[in-house]
């Protein structure tokens, strides 16, 4: 379908350049981070890496924990790909893609232990915090999986609790207790076209990519979790070599938040 | 009556009397004359026509098009014309040679494929026939497709086609510019990228005068780098 297109990037990739003239593993600028964008959520905020443009918002509830792990709170993601950021998506359930959005930010939240669980428990086997992560994409012009994990944990840096009395929450008012954040999980996706690496793709290099692979990564460089999405085989050279461009684009990443 | 170049936008009543008439984005409604939609409006004389400022893409006869083959039938293929409606091109318009019967149209035209085209009729329920029969209408290969406001394109082009041929002078990039905004690009890495610098400067300053200097300026600082 995009032999033409892909040819192109192929060739142009070749000259060391991307078809925005950026190189291969430069992120688009500019990179704009916002806390506190939405008045009623407890924590949010919004990325703009080039033009696509992510909000996502934390909602506290209070709810009972899971049978197996009697002491520990829990995280629930959520993503809806709205048709308004990308003529793609239909409104309905979620589909494939927002599914796999939600369990990459998900993942690399919950594996880097980012959150401690255990001090989410406000009494064991009976109430629980539930952070609830929502995210929003406003505009998708291309690499959703960077610019929504970076939001959540922006966000979630942002999330302050609201006032509960062991009954009831009073969203309307807000404690001075913030979520306590233990690290912070960032995710790059690497993307192989024919034999080269790039990062940060637009819309239409995302049409023509080979594969690619979604590492997260915390501030000491320490792998977390990892997604592999495309429909081509990686070798185990390969992943290494994304894997290595993933930590250095992480770092890079986290002197926005 | 309104002034003439003055800017109006949808539903503002453009003249009363019967003594004008509506042109192309306007509509009568008992006296009065009525903008159909944002735009500069011109006097014509006793019409009143607007030069619209935005919006998508509306096929007229005798345009020269950049379509995507969005499906390929046995009698022809269905195109994208990036507007509201999709192109019909059969058979016997696609190519001067002979196709047997029941050959696998791919090998002419496969889906995705970029062509320009030209329309040669467009019926009053906007089914739209296309040709491709004619000089510098073909099949893109290679390039790029850059997408911008059709509204520009006139400004794009330039009188006589004088902004394009600057642009492709200065950039030695093969460029097609489609009436429906969509333009193919061809060129070394880098030229591809001053010529999209600099027709998207274009799209943003389309409204100030001295345009083609500036742009010149603009080629010319840039490709000395």
């Amino acid at each position: 379908m995009y032999r033409e297109l892909r040819s192109h990037i192929i060739s142009l990739l070749n000259a060391g350049i991307r078809l925005d003239g950026r190189k291969l593993t430069d992120y688009r600028k500019p990179i704009e981070l916002e806390y506190g964008v939405v008045k009623t959520a407890e924590g949010s905020a919004r990325v703009r890496i080039g033009d696509t443009d992510v909000m996502v918002g934390i909602k506290l509830d209070v709810g009972e924990p899971y049978p197996d792990t009697p002491d520990e709170g829990t995280i629930i993601v959520g993503a809806e790909l709205l048709p308004l950021s990308n003529p793609e998506f239909e409104l309905g359930p979620p589909g494939i893609q927002a599914i796999e959005l939600a369990r990459v930010v998900d993942r690399g939240i919950r594996e880097s232990k980012a959150l401690d669980f255990k001090k989410l428990c406000i009494t064991p086997k009976e109430k629980i915090w539930m952070v609830i992560i929502d995210i929003c994409p406003i505009n998708d012009a291309g690499n959703l999986l960077d610019a929504s994990s970076l939001a959540a944990i922006a966000a979630l840096k942002d999330a302050k609790y609201p006032s509960f009395d062991g009954e009831k929450i009073d969203y309307k008012q807000k404690t001075d207790k913030k979520l306590q954040l233990e690290k912070t999980p960032i995710a790059v996706t690497v993307i192989k076209i024919s034999d080269k690496f790039i990062v940060d793709p637009d819309v239409e290099e995302e049409r023509v990519i080979d594969a690619r692979l979604t590492v997260s990564s915390i501030e000491d460089g320490t792998l977390c979790a990892m997604q592999k999405g495309g429909d081509f085989p990686l070798t185990i050279d390969e992943i290494s070599k994304m894997i290595d461009i993933g930590i250095e684009k992480g770092k890079e990443l986290r002197k926005y938040l | 009556m309104i002034e003439d170049k003055s800017i109006c936008v949808p539903g503002e009543v453009l003249a009363i009397g019967m003594d004008t008439l509506p042109g192309a984005g306007t509509y009568r409604e008992g006296e009065k004359i009525i903008a159909n939609r944002l735009g500069l409006a011109v006097i014509d004389g006793r019409t009143i026509k607007l030069v619209p400022l935005s919006g998508r893409y509306i096929p007229k006869t005798g345009d020269t098009i950049i379509c995507k083959v969005i499906d390929v039938g046995f009698n022809g293929w269905r195109l994208d014309t990036n507007s509201a409606y999709s192109a019909m091109m059969s058979m016997k318009d696609a190519t001067s040679e002979f196709i047997a019967r029941g050959a696998n149209l791919t090998q002419y035209y496969d889906l995705g494929d970029f062509i320009v085209c030209k329309i040669v009729n467009v019926t009053s329920q906007k089914l739209i026939d296309v040709t491709m029969k004619g000089p510098g209408l073909r099949k893109l290969d290679g390039g790029r497709i850059i997408e911008v406001d059709p509204n520009k394109v006139p400004r794009i082009i330039g009188k006589q086609g004088s902004m394009v041929v600057m642009i492709k002078d200065a950039t030695n990039c093969n460029i097609v510019v489609g009436q429906n905004g969509l333009i193919w690009i061809y060129g070394e890495p880098m030229n591809e990228l001053l010529a999209i610098q600099a027709i998207r400067k274009i799209e943003k300053e389309s409204h100030m005068s001295g345009l083609t200097e500036k742009i010149k300026e603009f080629l010319e600082k840039n490709r000395k780098k």
